[in-house]
């Protein structure tokens, strides 16, 4: 349908524009020829590059947006690559069924959670998206069309998944729905301080919740925060209405250090009702309440900063991490952390490993952030972990290569006609 | 309660756009446009949105020889009609039009002599009838005729005149007929165009549209600000006018 204005990435870092954009309307038709390369954008979710092809073609995908197929007795769905998760949520949820995976915005392109192989607070229980996809068309540049899944095509179904985009354009996917008996969420919440707390606490949720995942304030001496676990209820609750906007782009971050001090003692200390019965909506996605949120980091924008350590390092990591931000005095409000289960990814590059993957979004203050961000890369290296293409905009190549080894695997299906920022600058002097 | 719904143009962004919020409160749907490839997709998504039931019929809005077979799957497949709406059209090119009679002719039987032929028809359905809703998309270029596409215009304004009347003859037997006078939309037929303040999303023309047949309306601006900005262009003087680049 419309599509309008210029793509852009949601940490709103300045990135040099594509020399083209152009929108795809027709899954049936064959790619635009164009000099250059070609990468397709969805709905400019991803925080930094990976979405982005500098100098190069972007294919606007939001014009696939159409349903192919619904099957309401077995939960399986068939779209188009550029419909949001949103757009399927207000479709399969009145009929009892959701999405299996759901990343913390619903609203990322069915083409962009496969090509991110996005996860969600159910990563212990029910893996990442691609755990539940069970089929995809991938158009390559050369006009072929493949038909991948776990059966045909496994390799190519292996490589786009978390492939970011570099394997051709996924026009359409037939994913599984996981069934629900309403739109409500019993949800259950602790406070804990410390992380020896936080990790016995979360044990615990995982055993008995199909979601959990903890806010933490990284501002406090001693890290604290709150554990969020939860399951699908039954019944019907009303949607929460009111959309909230930050209506204008203030030419500094509102986020600063006092700010945010105020801030997390203030969303610590408000009421934690141990039990609470809610909507989904305000449990999966309390962001999209808020349209253009990431506005309120300014004119210069922010980064997001999310690796993943594995679980015998994690304790020690994630604690050094934390120091390492509190000596920055750089903060953070939006840190998340959560574990991740150990099943194997479905993708070649999928960003999920076992282990505890924490995510924090820094106000861009140019040298001092990226300075602070090499402490901590050096901190998740020597733990063995990575860090997460779909939010990055800055990890060196040589820390991508060495975290995500198949890459040397993956470059054979990369399409030739087709690349990212991400992958120049991660490619570099490779 | 459900609708019965045909709609002609079926594939213009507009329409998709009023199908797509037609299919998610389950009413039936019967669409016609020219490229089946595109009507079979559209009705395949309208499905899974919650359409009763959606129908395609294969057809240029030109022909009018297949108008009345038309009309008669749709009713067969419906079971019924309650609503028609006719969004087909196409943005001619003003310049090529001055120097090409059959192009101006053609544009003019493909935005307003198909739309009349149509009108037509369905006007006598529904009399016989003595119910519905017959929804045209007409413009607001069809408000005054200007040197930068009044071929367009004047298409539009025949349309834009025919159901003047044909709403005045139906208003006695329980017919709305609503004139929906969309400004500038962000869709395929404009995309050519660099956008400013004045462009409207589909969707948005689309909500307009559902919302002025479910009110019984019988003209609507579209989005609503239009009806002040033609309100000013109609009253501008010709002596003055005429001077005017618009």
């Amino acid at each position: 349908m419309g599509v309008r204005g210029a793509a852009t990435a949601w940490g709103r870092l300045d990135w040099p524009a594509a020399s083209a954009e152009l929108a795809l309307g027709d899954r049936h038709a064959a790619l635009p020829p164009v000099e250059g390369s070609l990468l397709a954008y969805g709905n400019g979710r991803s925080y930094g590059d990976v979405g982005l092809n500098p100098g190069g073609t972007l294919l606007k995908m939001r014009g696939l947006d159409r349903f192919i197929a619904f099957d309401a007795d077995s939960g399986v769905l068939t779209c188009e690559a550029g419909v949001l998760l949103a757009d399927i949520l207000a479709v399969v949820v009145p009929r009892g069924w959701f999405l299996a995976v759901t990343p913390g915005t619903r609203f990322v392109t069915v083409g962009g959670a496969i090509a991110n192989d996005v996860h969600g607070k159910n990563h212990h229980a029910a893996g990442s998206f691609g755990d539940h996809l069970l089929s995809f068309e991938l158009l390559r540049s050369d006009g072929a069309r493949l038909i991948c899944s776990r059966e045909g095509n496994s390799d190519w179904f292996a490589t786009t998944i978390g492939g970011l985009g570099l394997t051709g354009v996924i026009t359409q996917a037939t994913i599984r729905l996981r069934r629900i008996r309403g739109t409500a969420m019993r949800v259950r919440n602790w406070r804990y301080t410390g992380l020896d707390e936080f990790f016995a606490l979360n044990a615990a949720a995982e055993q008995a919740h199909e979601y959990a995942v903890a806010w933490i304030d990284c501002l406090a001496k001693t890290p604290r925060g709150v554990l969020m676990a939860a399951d699908h209820g039954e019944g019907d609750l009303p949607a929460p209405h009111g959309e909230k906007r930050v209506p204008v782009t203030p030419p500094l971050s509102l986020v600063n250090g006092l700010s945010l001090r105020a801030f997390n003692a203030a969303y610590y200390g408000k009421p934690w009702p141990a039990e609470v019965h809610q909507h989904y909506l305000p449990y999966f996605y309390p962001l999209d309440a808020i349209r253009d949120w990431n506005r309120i980091y300014g004119n210069p924008g922010f980064y997001q900063y999310q690796c993943v350590v594995p679980p015998t390092a994690a304790r020690d990591a994630i604690g050094e991490m934390l120091d390492a931000i509190a000596t920055s005095g750089q903060g953070s409000f939006l840190a998340v952390l959560k574990n991740f289960g150990d099943r194997p990814t479905p993708g070649l590059l999928s960003f999920p490993m076992p282990g505890t993957t924490l995510a924090l979004d820094f106000p861009n203050h140019g040298a001092a952030t990226l300075a602070l961000f090499e402490r901590l890369d050096a901190i998740v290296r020597a733990a063995g972990g990575r860090l997460y293409a779909a939010k990055d905009a800055r990890m060196p190549g040589d820390f991508f290569r060495a975290a995500y080894p198949q890459w040397q695997d993956f470059s054979r299906f990369v399409d030739p006609k087709f690349s990212s920022g991400f992958w120049r600058r991660v490619m570099e002097q490779a | 309660m459900s609708k019965r719904i045909l709609i002609i143009g079926a594939t213009s962004a507009i329409a998709e756009a009023a199908a797509r919020q037609w299919a998610a409160r389950g009413d039936a749907l019967f669409l016609v446009g020219r490229k089946r490839q595109k009507l079979d997709d559209i009705a395949a998504d309208l499905k899974v949105r919650g359409a009763a039931n959606a129908g395609v019929f294969e057809m240029d809005a030109t022909d009018a020889a297949m108008h009345p077979s038309m009309l008669e799957a749709a009713v067969t497949a419906l079971g019924g009609l309650d609503v028609a709406l006719i969004a087909h059209g196409t943005l001619p090119d003003q310049k090529a039009c001055e120097a090409s009679v059959a192009m101006t002719l053609a544009e003019i039987d493909n935005n307003g002599l198909s739309v009349v032929a149509l009108c037509t028809l369905l006007g006598n359905h529904f009399e016989a009838q003595g119910s519905g809703s017959i929804a045209v998309i007409s413009s607001v270029a069809g408000d005054r005729g200007r040197q930068s596409n009044y071929v367009y215009g004047a298409a539009k304004g025949m349309v834009t005149r025919y159901l003047q009347g044909l709403r005045n003859r139906l208003a006695k037997k329980n017919v709305q007929v609503l004139t929906i006078k969309p400004g500038f939309v962000d869709t395929p037929m404009t995309a050519a165009f660099s956008k400013g303040a004045l462009w409207a999303q589909p969707g948005d023309v689309a909500r307009g549209i559902v919302a002025a047949i479910d009110k019984g309306r019988d003209e609507v601006y579209l989005p609503g600000f239009w009806r002040l900005i033609m309100l000013v262009i109609r009253h501008i003087p010709e002596f003055v006018f005429k001077k005017l680049s618009l």
